[in-house]
Protein backbone atom coordinates (compact mmCIF):
# COMPACT_ATOMS: atom_id res chain seq x y z
CA UNK A 1 0.00 0.00 0.00
CA UNK A 2 2.77 2.27 1.18
CA UNK A 3 4.65 2.09 -2.17
CA UNK A 4 1.06 3.02 -4.28
CA UNK A 5 0.78 5.94 -1.93
CA UNK A 6 4.03 7.20 -3.26
CA UNK A 7 3.56 6.60 -6.74
CA UNK A 8 0.33 8.11 -6.58
CA UNK A 9 1.68 11.00 -5.04
CA UNK A 10 4.86 11.59 -7.18
CA UNK A 11 2.46 11.04 -10.14
CA UNK A 12 0.39 14.14 -9.33
CA UNK A 13 3.09 16.06 -8.54
CA UNK A 14 4.62 15.27 -12.11
CA UNK A 15 1.55 15.96 -13.99
CA UNK A 16 0.73 19.20 -12.16
CA UNK A 17 4.35 20.58 -12.11
CA UNK A 18 4.25 19.70 -15.76
CA UNK A 19 1.31 20.74 -16.76
CA UNK A 20 2.26 24.68 -14.82
CA UNK A 21 5.69 24.62 -16.92
CA UNK A 22 3.69 24.06 -20.08
CA UNK A 23 1.54 26.25 -19.33
CA UNK A 24 4.22 29.26 -18.59
CA UNK A 25 5.29 28.61 -22.20
CA UNK A 26 2.41 30.34 -23.43
CA UNK A 27 1.08 32.10 -20.46
CA UNK A 28 4.13 34.12 -19.41
CA UNK A 29 4.83 35.60 -23.13
CA UNK A 30 0.80 36.25 -22.92
CA UNK A 31 1.24 37.88 -19.80
CA UNK A 32 4.09 40.17 -20.32
CA UNK A 33 2.86 41.20 -23.56
CA UNK A 34 -0.56 42.19 -21.68
CA UNK A 35 0.53 44.22 -19.10
CA UNK A 36 3.21 45.98 -20.88
CA UNK A 37 1.17 46.82 -24.10
CA UNK A 38 -1.55 49.24 -24.36
CA UNK A 39 -4.22 48.29 -27.29
CA UNK A 40 -7.72 48.81 -28.18
CA UNK A 41 -9.80 46.52 -25.83
CA UNK A 42 -6.74 45.69 -23.37
CA UNK A 43 -9.54 45.88 -20.55
CA UNK A 44 -11.55 43.40 -22.43
CA UNK A 45 -9.03 41.03 -22.83
CA UNK A 46 -7.83 41.37 -19.14
CA UNK A 47 -11.45 40.72 -18.28
CA UNK A 48 -12.21 37.76 -20.03
CA UNK A 49 -8.90 35.82 -18.35
CA UNK A 50 -10.14 37.54 -15.22
CA UNK A 51 -13.28 35.69 -15.81
CA UNK A 52 -12.05 32.26 -16.37
CA UNK A 53 -10.02 32.39 -13.43
CA UNK A 54 -12.85 30.73 -11.63
CA UNK A 55 -13.62 27.84 -14.78
CA UNK A 56 -15.37 25.17 -13.03
CA UNK A 57 -13.17 22.29 -13.18
CA UNK A 58 -15.65 19.48 -14.50
CA UNK A 59 -16.34 21.95 -17.54
CA UNK A 60 -13.17 21.97 -18.73
CA UNK A 61 -12.65 18.25 -18.25
CA UNK A 62 -15.96 17.38 -20.16
CA UNK A 63 -15.10 19.46 -23.23
CA UNK A 64 -11.93 18.53 -23.32
CA UNK A 65 -13.42 15.01 -22.97
CA UNK A 66 -15.72 15.63 -25.45
CA UNK A 67 -12.68 16.68 -28.09
CA UNK A 68 -10.28 13.97 -27.59
CA UNK A 69 -12.69 10.73 -27.44
CA UNK A 70 -11.75 8.73 -29.75
CA UNK A 71 -14.99 9.75 -31.93
CA UNK A 72 -14.15 13.62 -31.14
CA UNK A 73 -12.01 15.63 -33.69
CA UNK A 74 -8.93 15.41 -31.60
CA UNK A 75 -9.93 11.52 -31.18
CA UNK A 76 -6.54 10.55 -33.39
CA UNK A 77 -3.77 11.60 -30.45
CA UNK A 78 -5.11 8.83 -28.74
CA UNK A 79 -5.13 11.55 -25.60
CA UNK A 80 -7.97 9.77 -23.85
CA UNK A 81 -7.30 8.65 -20.59
CA UNK A 82 -3.56 9.14 -20.45
CA UNK A 83 -1.35 11.46 -17.95
CA UNK A 84 -0.60 13.63 -21.35
CA UNK A 85 -4.59 14.11 -21.25
CA UNK A 86 -4.70 15.73 -17.98
CA UNK A 87 -1.65 17.66 -18.43
CA UNK A 88 -2.63 19.27 -21.31
CA UNK A 89 -6.33 19.74 -19.32
CA UNK A 90 -4.64 21.26 -16.47
CA UNK A 91 -1.64 23.62 -18.33
CA UNK A 92 -5.29 24.52 -19.83
CA UNK A 93 -7.33 25.24 -16.37
CA UNK A 94 -4.58 28.03 -15.44
CA UNK A 95 -3.47 29.38 -18.26
CA UNK A 96 -6.15 32.59 -16.59
CA UNK A 97 -4.30 32.13 -13.46
CA UNK A 98 -0.90 32.60 -15.03
CA UNK A 99 -1.83 35.19 -16.98
CA UNK A 100 -3.51 37.11 -14.55
CA UNK A 101 -0.69 37.03 -12.05
CA UNK A 102 1.85 37.49 -14.51
CA UNK A 103 0.00 40.91 -16.13
CA UNK A 104 -0.81 42.14 -12.38
CA UNK A 105 2.81 41.92 -11.60
CA UNK A 106 4.43 43.63 -14.95
CA UNK A 107 1.45 46.22 -14.53
CA UNK A 108 3.01 47.16 -10.98
CA UNK A 109 6.67 47.79 -12.47
CA UNK A 110 7.66 51.18 -13.01
CA UNK A 111 7.59 51.96 -16.87
CA UNK A 112 10.23 53.43 -16.60
CA UNK A 113 12.42 50.39 -16.21
CA UNK A 114 11.11 49.67 -20.08
CA UNK A 115 11.95 53.51 -21.09
CA UNK A 116 15.52 52.68 -19.49
CA UNK A 117 16.06 49.57 -21.11
CA UNK A 118 15.03 50.92 -24.34
CA UNK A 119 17.04 54.12 -23.77
CA UNK A 120 20.26 52.08 -23.61
CA UNK A 121 19.88 50.15 -26.75
CA UNK A 122 18.05 47.33 -25.80
CA UNK A 123 16.03 45.48 -28.02
CA UNK A 124 12.39 45.26 -27.53
CA UNK A 125 12.29 41.74 -26.34
CA UNK A 126 15.37 42.73 -23.88
CA UNK A 127 13.46 45.43 -22.48
CA UNK A 128 10.33 43.12 -21.95
CA UNK A 129 12.26 40.40 -19.96
CA UNK A 130 14.09 43.15 -18.07
CA UNK A 131 10.55 44.34 -16.97
CA UNK A 132 10.20 40.56 -16.18
CA UNK A 133 12.88 40.04 -14.12
CA UNK A 134 11.92 43.49 -11.88
CA UNK A 135 8.80 41.35 -11.51
CA UNK A 136 10.24 38.29 -11.02
CA UNK A 137 8.75 37.78 -7.57
CA UNK A 138 4.79 38.45 -8.67
CA UNK A 139 6.03 35.89 -11.53
CA UNK A 140 6.85 33.23 -9.19
CA UNK A 141 3.19 33.91 -7.23
CA UNK A 142 1.52 33.11 -10.76
CA UNK A 143 3.64 29.73 -10.74
CA UNK A 144 2.62 28.51 -7.00
CA UNK A 145 -1.03 29.97 -7.66
CA UNK A 146 -1.08 27.87 -10.95
CA UNK A 147 0.79 24.63 -9.50
CA UNK A 148 -1.80 24.61 -6.46
CA UNK A 149 -4.89 25.00 -8.60
CA UNK A 150 -3.71 21.74 -10.74
CA UNK A 151 -2.54 19.34 -8.33
CA UNK A 152 -6.29 20.36 -6.42
CA UNK A 153 -8.36 20.00 -9.12
CA UNK A 154 -10.23 16.65 -9.47
CA UNK A 155 -12.53 17.57 -12.57
CA UNK A 156 -9.86 17.33 -15.47
CA UNK A 157 -8.28 14.61 -13.97
CA UNK A 158 -11.45 12.42 -13.11
CA UNK A 159 -12.92 13.49 -16.96
CA UNK A 160 -9.73 13.04 -19.27
CA UNK A 161 -7.36 11.10 -16.88
CA UNK A 162 -10.12 8.54 -16.05
CA UNK A 163 -8.57 7.64 -12.75
CA UNK A 164 -6.36 4.21 -14.14
CA UNK A 165 -4.89 2.69 -11.74
CA UNK A 166 -1.16 3.07 -12.01
CA UNK A 167 -1.39 5.31 -14.66
CA UNK A 168 -3.51 7.98 -14.35
CA UNK A 169 -4.78 7.97 -10.39
CA UNK A 170 -3.78 11.29 -8.94
CA UNK A 171 -4.57 12.58 -5.36
CA UNK A 172 -7.77 14.03 -5.39
CA UNK A 173 -9.47 10.65 -7.73
CA UNK A 174 -7.58 8.04 -5.57
CA UNK A 175 -9.47 10.20 -2.38
CA UNK A 176 -13.04 9.93 -4.17
CA UNK A 177 -12.19 6.21 -5.05
CA UNK A 178 -11.17 5.08 -1.83
CA UNK A 179 -14.26 6.56 -0.06
CA UNK A 180 -16.02 4.85 -2.85
CA UNK A 181 -14.28 1.41 -1.57
CA UNK A 182 -14.53 1.92 1.93
CA UNK A 183 -11.01 2.40 2.30
CA UNK A 184 -10.94 5.41 4.99
CA UNK A 185 -8.13 4.92 6.36
CA UNK A 186 -6.14 4.58 2.42
CA UNK A 187 -8.61 7.66 2.03
CA UNK A 188 -7.40 10.22 4.90
CA UNK A 189 -3.55 9.05 4.26
CA UNK A 190 -3.90 10.53 0.61
CA UNK A 191 -6.21 13.57 1.91
CA UNK A 192 -3.27 14.39 3.82
CA UNK A 193 -0.55 14.31 1.53
CA UNK A 194 -2.62 17.12 -0.48
CA UNK A 195 -3.45 19.30 2.57
CA UNK A 196 -0.08 19.09 3.40
CA UNK A 197 1.24 19.55 -0.40
CA UNK A 198 -1.33 22.42 -0.50
CA UNK A 199 -0.61 23.84 2.63
CA UNK A 200 3.48 24.27 2.07
CA UNK A 201 2.60 25.99 -0.75
CA UNK A 202 0.36 28.64 0.40
CA UNK A 203 2.64 29.30 3.33
CA UNK A 204 5.66 30.12 0.69
CA UNK A 205 3.05 32.04 -0.98
CA UNK A 206 2.35 34.14 2.36
CA UNK A 207 5.84 34.29 2.72
CA UNK A 208 6.94 35.45 -1.46
CA UNK A 209 4.00 38.01 -0.74
CA UNK A 210 5.18 39.30 2.29
CA UNK A 211 8.41 39.96 0.88
CA UNK A 212 7.25 42.06 -1.73
CA UNK A 213 7.34 46.18 -1.47
CA UNK B 1 22.85 35.91 -22.26
CA UNK B 2 21.52 37.54 -19.01
CA UNK B 3 20.39 35.54 -16.23
CA UNK B 4 16.39 35.96 -16.76
CA UNK B 5 16.88 34.96 -20.66
CA UNK B 6 19.17 31.59 -19.35
CA UNK B 7 16.42 31.27 -16.50
CA UNK B 8 13.17 30.86 -19.66
CA UNK B 9 15.22 29.31 -21.71
CA UNK B 10 16.02 26.38 -18.93
CA UNK B 11 12.21 26.78 -17.96
CA UNK B 12 11.13 25.81 -21.32
CA UNK B 13 13.70 23.15 -21.72
CA UNK B 14 12.29 21.37 -18.79
CA UNK B 15 8.94 21.78 -20.09
CA UNK B 16 9.63 20.07 -23.28
CA UNK B 17 11.60 17.54 -21.96
CA UNK B 18 8.85 17.20 -19.33
CA UNK B 19 6.04 16.43 -22.06
CA UNK B 20 8.37 14.94 -24.56
CA UNK B 21 9.30 12.15 -21.76
CA UNK B 22 5.72 11.34 -21.27
CA UNK B 23 4.91 11.03 -24.85
CA UNK B 24 7.33 8.63 -25.38
CA UNK B 25 6.30 6.95 -21.96
CA UNK B 26 3.01 6.81 -23.45
CA UNK B 27 3.46 5.82 -26.65
CA UNK B 28 6.77 3.36 -26.56
CA UNK B 29 5.78 1.20 -23.73
CA UNK B 30 6.56 -2.20 -24.97
CA UNK B 31 3.78 -3.45 -23.39
CA UNK B 32 0.14 -4.19 -24.76
CA UNK B 33 -2.53 -2.68 -23.24
CA UNK B 34 -5.57 -3.74 -22.61
CA UNK B 35 -8.34 -0.77 -21.78
CA UNK B 36 -11.70 -2.27 -20.15
CA UNK B 37 -14.55 -0.34 -18.94
CA UNK B 38 -16.46 -1.53 -16.22
CA UNK B 39 -19.17 -1.54 -13.63
CA UNK B 40 -17.86 0.31 -10.43
CA UNK B 41 -18.87 -3.06 -8.19
CA UNK B 42 -16.68 -5.62 -9.51
CA UNK B 43 -14.03 -2.62 -9.31
CA UNK B 44 -14.69 -1.08 -6.00
CA UNK B 45 -14.97 -4.64 -4.15
CA UNK B 46 -11.60 -4.67 -4.83
CA UNK B 47 -11.90 -8.12 -7.02
CA UNK B 48 -11.01 -6.44 -10.80
CA UNK B 49 -8.21 -5.50 -8.80
CA UNK B 50 -7.29 -8.39 -7.63
CA UNK B 51 -7.36 -10.09 -10.83
CA UNK B 52 -5.31 -7.49 -12.60
CA UNK B 53 -2.67 -8.29 -10.35
CA UNK B 54 -2.82 -11.99 -10.96
CA UNK B 55 -3.01 -11.51 -14.50
CA UNK B 56 -0.11 -8.89 -14.95
CA UNK B 57 1.99 -11.58 -12.94
CA UNK B 58 2.31 -14.18 -15.65
CA UNK B 59 2.35 -11.90 -18.97
CA UNK B 60 3.70 -8.48 -20.76
CA UNK B 61 0.46 -6.84 -20.43
CA UNK B 62 -0.97 -3.40 -18.92
CA UNK B 63 -4.47 -3.62 -17.62
CA UNK B 64 -5.83 -0.66 -17.78
CA UNK B 65 -9.26 -0.34 -15.66
CA UNK B 66 -11.65 2.52 -15.71
CA UNK B 67 -14.13 1.73 -13.59
CA UNK B 68 -17.42 4.48 -13.92
CA UNK B 69 -20.72 2.22 -13.94
CA UNK B 70 -22.78 0.08 -16.43
CA UNK B 71 -24.23 2.93 -18.10
CA UNK B 72 -20.75 5.16 -19.06
CA UNK B 73 -18.93 1.53 -19.25
CA UNK B 74 -21.23 0.69 -22.71
CA UNK B 75 -20.82 4.14 -23.68
CA UNK B 76 -17.05 4.34 -23.47
CA UNK B 77 -17.12 1.00 -25.50
CA UNK B 78 -19.33 2.17 -27.87
CA UNK B 79 -17.33 4.98 -28.63
CA UNK B 80 -14.25 3.04 -29.18
CA UNK B 81 -12.87 4.22 -26.49
CA UNK B 82 -12.24 0.98 -24.80
CA UNK B 83 -10.97 -2.60 -25.71
CA UNK B 84 -13.60 -4.09 -23.11
CA UNK B 85 -16.51 -4.28 -20.98
CA UNK B 86 -17.65 -5.98 -17.67
CA UNK B 87 -21.01 -5.10 -16.85
CA UNK B 88 -24.26 -6.49 -15.20
CA UNK B 89 -27.15 -5.17 -17.33
CA UNK B 90 -28.32 -8.07 -19.52
CA UNK B 91 -31.52 -6.15 -21.47
CA UNK B 92 -28.16 -3.35 -22.19
CA UNK B 93 -26.32 -5.94 -23.25
CA UNK B 94 -28.66 -7.21 -26.08
CA UNK B 95 -28.92 -4.26 -27.25
CA UNK B 96 -25.54 -3.22 -27.56
CA UNK B 97 -24.61 -6.93 -29.58
CA UNK B 98 -27.24 -5.98 -31.83
CA UNK B 99 -26.55 -2.60 -32.87
CA UNK B 100 -22.97 -4.13 -33.81
CA UNK B 101 -20.90 -2.63 -30.70
CA UNK B 102 -19.97 -5.79 -28.94
CA UNK B 103 -19.13 -9.45 -29.55
CA UNK B 104 -18.20 -12.74 -27.88
CA UNK B 105 -20.34 -11.91 -24.84
CA UNK B 106 -19.38 -14.71 -21.73
CA UNK B 107 -21.30 -14.53 -18.54
CA UNK B 108 -18.60 -14.99 -16.22
CA UNK B 109 -20.31 -14.51 -12.54
CA UNK B 110 -23.28 -13.65 -10.40
CA UNK B 111 -24.33 -12.80 -7.10
CA UNK B 112 -27.45 -11.54 -5.75
CA UNK B 113 -28.88 -7.94 -5.06
CA UNK B 114 -30.05 -7.00 -1.58
CA UNK B 115 -32.74 -4.78 -0.21
CA UNK B 116 -31.32 -3.15 2.36
CA UNK B 117 -32.91 -1.00 4.96
CA UNK B 118 -32.63 1.21 8.44
CA UNK B 119 -33.24 -2.02 11.03
CA UNK B 120 -36.45 -0.53 12.64
CA UNK B 121 -38.15 -1.45 9.10
CA UNK B 122 -40.78 0.71 9.15
CA UNK B 123 -42.21 -0.44 5.90
CA UNK B 124 -42.25 -4.42 7.15
CA UNK B 125 -40.67 -5.58 4.22
CA UNK B 126 -39.05 -8.88 6.32
CA UNK B 127 -39.33 -11.79 5.34
CA UNK B 128 -41.59 -10.66 2.12
CA UNK B 129 -40.89 -11.68 -1.35
CA UNK B 130 -39.09 -8.72 -3.45
CA UNK B 131 -42.07 -7.42 -5.60
CA UNK B 132 -44.09 -7.68 -2.06
CA UNK B 133 -42.07 -5.88 -0.73
CA UNK B 134 -40.85 -3.15 -3.22
CA UNK B 135 -45.13 -2.78 -3.04
CA UNK B 136 -45.20 -2.10 0.62
CA UNK B 137 -42.33 0.35 0.56
CA UNK B 138 -44.34 2.33 -2.30
CA UNK B 139 -47.27 2.49 0.38
CA UNK B 140 -45.21 3.38 3.30
CA UNK B 141 -43.58 6.12 1.24
CA UNK B 142 -47.30 7.62 0.15
CA UNK B 143 -47.90 7.53 3.82
CA UNK B 144 -44.41 9.28 4.83
CA UNK B 145 -43.40 6.51 6.72
CA UNK B 146 -40.63 5.14 4.70
CA UNK B 147 -37.90 6.87 2.07
CA UNK B 148 -36.47 5.15 -1.23
CA UNK B 149 -33.21 6.13 -2.13
CA UNK B 150 -32.44 5.37 -5.76
CA UNK B 151 -28.79 4.89 -7.71
CA UNK B 152 -29.98 7.40 -10.81
CA UNK B 153 -27.42 7.16 -12.48
CA UNK B 154 -28.29 4.44 -15.77
CA UNK B 155 -26.02 1.87 -13.91
CA UNK B 156 -26.63 -1.49 -13.73
CA UNK B 157 -27.81 -1.54 -10.86
CA UNK B 158 -30.23 1.89 -11.25
CA UNK B 159 -31.56 -0.56 -14.43
CA UNK B 160 -32.20 -3.82 -12.18
CA UNK B 161 -34.23 -1.35 -9.94
CA UNK B 162 -36.17 -0.17 -12.75
CA UNK B 163 -36.68 -3.62 -13.84
CA UNK B 164 -38.05 -4.32 -9.88
CA UNK B 165 -40.57 -1.33 -10.18
CA UNK B 166 -42.01 -2.68 -13.71
CA UNK B 167 -42.77 -6.11 -12.39
CA UNK B 168 -44.24 -4.92 -9.34
CA UNK B 169 -46.27 -3.31 -11.27
CA UNK B 170 -45.39 0.46 -11.10
CA UNK B 171 -44.59 3.27 -13.99
CA UNK B 172 -40.46 4.32 -12.67
CA UNK B 173 -41.51 7.51 -14.36
CA UNK B 174 -44.14 8.04 -11.92
CA UNK B 175 -42.34 7.20 -8.98
CA UNK B 176 -39.61 9.63 -9.64
CA UNK B 177 -41.77 12.21 -9.46
CA UNK B 178 -43.08 11.76 -6.25
CA UNK B 179 -39.90 13.12 -4.50
CA UNK B 180 -41.38 13.05 -0.96
CA UNK B 181 -40.35 10.30 -0.50
CA UNK B 182 -38.01 9.17 -3.71
CA UNK B 183 -35.09 10.46 -3.69
CA UNK B 184 -32.59 10.01 -6.43
CA UNK B 185 -28.70 10.10 -5.54
CA UNK B 186 -26.97 10.07 -8.63
CA UNK B 187 -24.31 8.79 -7.19
CA UNK B 188 -21.98 5.37 -7.16
CA UNK B 189 -23.02 2.59 -4.98
CA UNK B 190 -21.33 3.73 -2.31
CA UNK B 191 -22.34 7.68 -2.13
CA UNK B 192 -26.29 5.66 -3.04
CA UNK B 193 -25.58 3.74 0.71
CA UNK B 194 -24.32 6.42 2.76
CA UNK B 195 -27.46 8.82 1.75
CA UNK B 196 -30.10 5.78 2.51
CA UNK B 197 -28.13 5.27 6.01
CA UNK B 198 -27.84 8.64 7.21
CA UNK B 199 -31.88 9.61 5.56
CA UNK B 200 -32.82 5.61 7.69
CA UNK B 201 -34.11 5.00 3.85
CA UNK B 202 -34.29 1.55 1.91
CA UNK B 203 -32.18 1.26 -1.10
CA UNK B 204 -31.33 -1.68 -3.74
CA UNK B 205 -27.26 -2.04 -3.36
CA UNK B 206 -24.92 -5.28 -4.62
CA UNK B 207 -23.71 -7.34 -1.49
CA UNK B 208 -20.29 -6.70 -2.34
CA UNK B 209 -20.39 -2.70 -1.75
CA UNK B 210 -22.72 -3.17 1.17
CA UNK B 211 -20.18 -6.04 2.66
CA UNK B 212 -17.48 -3.24 2.61
CA UNK B 213 -19.46 -0.10 3.36
CA UNK B 214 -21.17 -2.51 6.25
CA UNK B 215 -17.66 -3.59 7.40
CA UNK B 216 -15.87 -0.05 7.28
CA UNK B 217 -18.81 1.09 9.74
CA UNK B 218 -19.79 3.30 7.16
CA UNK B 219 -23.69 3.04 6.91
CA UNK B 220 -25.89 1.60 9.43
CA UNK B 221 -28.31 -0.96 7.34
CA UNK B 222 -29.37 -3.92 7.58
CA UNK B 223 -30.19 -6.58 4.41
CA UNK B 224 -33.73 -7.14 4.48
CA UNK B 225 -34.26 -9.30 1.63
CA UNK B 226 -31.78 -11.06 -0.69
CA UNK B 227 -31.17 -14.55 -2.03
CA UNK B 228 -34.09 -14.23 -4.21
CA UNK B 229 -34.79 -15.28 -7.58
CA UNK B 230 -36.01 -11.91 -8.86
CA UNK B 231 -32.61 -10.48 -7.18
CA UNK B 232 -30.16 -12.00 -9.34
CA UNK B 233 -27.42 -9.79 -10.48
CA UNK B 234 -25.63 -11.27 -13.94
CA UNK B 235 -21.93 -9.81 -14.64
CA UNK B 236 -20.94 -10.73 -18.38
CA UNK B 237 -17.94 -9.70 -20.64
CA UNK B 238 -18.17 -8.54 -24.14
CA UNK B 239 -15.64 -7.33 -26.40
CA UNK B 240 -15.79 -4.49 -28.28
CA UNK B 241 -16.40 -5.22 -32.01
CA UNK B 242 -13.28 -4.74 -34.39
CA UNK B 243 -14.78 -4.44 -37.76
CA UNK B 244 -16.96 -0.97 -35.76
CA UNK B 245 -13.19 0.10 -33.90
CA UNK B 246 -10.43 -1.11 -35.98
CA UNK B 247 -8.11 0.45 -33.38
CA UNK B 248 -8.63 -1.50 -30.63
CA UNK B 249 -7.30 -4.45 -29.05
CA UNK B 250 -9.25 -7.26 -29.85
CA UNK B 251 -6.71 -9.89 -29.41
CA UNK B 252 -6.28 -8.79 -25.91
CA UNK B 253 -10.14 -8.52 -24.90
CA UNK B 254 -10.50 -12.34 -26.64
CA UNK B 255 -7.69 -13.43 -24.18
CA UNK B 256 -9.19 -12.04 -20.83
CA UNK B 257 -12.72 -13.29 -21.43
CA UNK B 258 -10.56 -16.31 -21.98
CA UNK B 259 -8.69 -16.14 -18.53
CA UNK B 260 -12.18 -15.06 -17.09
CA UNK B 261 -14.43 -17.95 -18.19
CA UNK B 262 -10.82 -20.53 -17.23
CA UNK B 263 -11.03 -22.82 -14.27
CA UNK B 264 -8.20 -20.24 -12.86
CA UNK B 265 -10.56 -17.22 -13.42
CA UNK B 266 -13.58 -18.41 -12.03
CA UNK B 267 -11.72 -19.99 -8.97
CA UNK B 268 -10.22 -16.17 -8.13
CA UNK B 269 -13.67 -14.83 -8.43
CA UNK B 270 -15.25 -17.58 -6.00
CA UNK B 271 -12.83 -16.80 -3.21
CA UNK B 272 -12.15 -13.58 -3.52
CA UNK B 273 -13.68 -11.99 -0.10
CA UNK B 274 -14.29 -15.09 1.87
CA UNK B 275 -11.54 -14.52 4.24
CA UNK B 276 -12.57 -10.85 4.91
CA UNK B 277 -15.88 -10.94 4.95
CA UNK B 278 -16.90 -14.70 5.57
CA UNK B 279 -18.43 -15.14 2.22
CA UNK B 280 -17.92 -15.34 -1.21
CA UNK B 281 -19.23 -11.45 -2.89
CA UNK B 282 -19.70 -12.87 -6.30
CA UNK B 283 -20.45 -16.70 -7.79
CA UNK B 284 -18.49 -18.29 -10.81
CA UNK B 285 -21.12 -18.91 -13.54
CA UNK B 286 -19.31 -21.21 -16.01
CA UNK B 287 -19.47 -24.37 -13.84
CA UNK B 288 -23.53 -24.15 -13.22
CA UNK B 289 -24.44 -23.22 -16.98
CA UNK B 290 -22.07 -26.38 -18.04
CA UNK B 291 -23.27 -28.65 -15.52
CA UNK B 292 -27.26 -27.67 -15.06
CA UNK B 293 -27.51 -29.37 -11.38
CA UNK B 294 -28.28 -26.19 -9.94
CA UNK B 295 -31.25 -24.67 -10.27
CA UNK B 296 -29.51 -20.91 -10.16
CA UNK B 297 -28.42 -22.35 -14.21
CA UNK B 298 -32.04 -21.99 -14.83
CA UNK B 299 -32.77 -18.62 -13.53
CA UNK B 300 -29.68 -16.96 -14.95
CA UNK B 301 -30.87 -18.64 -18.34
CA UNK B 302 -34.46 -16.78 -18.07
CA UNK B 303 -32.70 -13.40 -16.71
CA UNK B 304 -29.55 -12.99 -18.84
CA UNK B 305 -29.55 -15.58 -21.80
CA UNK B 306 -30.89 -13.85 -25.49
CA UNK B 307 -32.80 -16.78 -27.35
CA UNK B 308 -31.69 -19.58 -25.39
CA UNK B 309 -27.73 -18.25 -25.44
CA UNK B 310 -25.75 -15.97 -23.34
CA UNK B 311 -24.38 -15.16 -27.11
CA UNK B 312 -26.12 -15.64 -30.61
CA UNK B 313 -24.18 -17.04 -33.29
CA UNK B 314 -23.93 -14.29 -35.22
CA UNK B 315 -21.88 -12.09 -32.61
CA UNK B 316 -19.16 -14.47 -31.87
CA UNK B 317 -17.38 -13.46 -34.24
CA UNK B 318 -14.78 -16.32 -35.03
CA UNK B 319 -14.38 -17.74 -31.97
CA UNK B 320 -16.74 -20.35 -31.25
CA UNK B 321 -14.19 -22.18 -28.79
CA UNK B 322 -15.45 -19.75 -26.18
CA UNK B 323 -18.97 -21.30 -26.08
CA UNK B 324 -17.66 -25.17 -25.81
Amino acid sequence: MNSEIIEITLRSIYVSGTATLLSATWSLPLGLAIGLRDFYGKRFVKGVFNAFLGMPTVVLGLILFLLIRHAGPFGFLNLLFTPLAIIVGQAILITPIMVSFTTSAVESIDPEVRDLAKTLGATEIQASLAVLKEAAGGTLLAFIASFNRAIAEMGVAYMVGGSIPGFTMVLTTAIALQRDMANIELGLALATILLSIVFAINLTLNLIQKRRP
Amino acid sequence: MGKTEALIVALILVAVVSVAGMIIYVKTTAKERLRISTTTSLYDTGLLEAIRSHYEAKRSIDIQIISRGTGLALKLAQDGDADMILVHAPSKEMLFLKQGYGVCRKIIAYNFFAIVGPEADPAEIRGLTTLEAMTKIVEAGRNGQAIWVSRGDDSGTHIKEKELWEAAGFAWEDLRSETSWYVEASKGMGGTLILASERSAYTLTDMGTYLSHSAAGLIDLKVLISQEEELLNVYSAIAVNQTRHPHTNFSGAINFIKFLVSDEGQQLISDYGKDEYGQPLFYPAVKPLQENTDPVADSIREYAFFNGTECPVEYRNGHPELYG
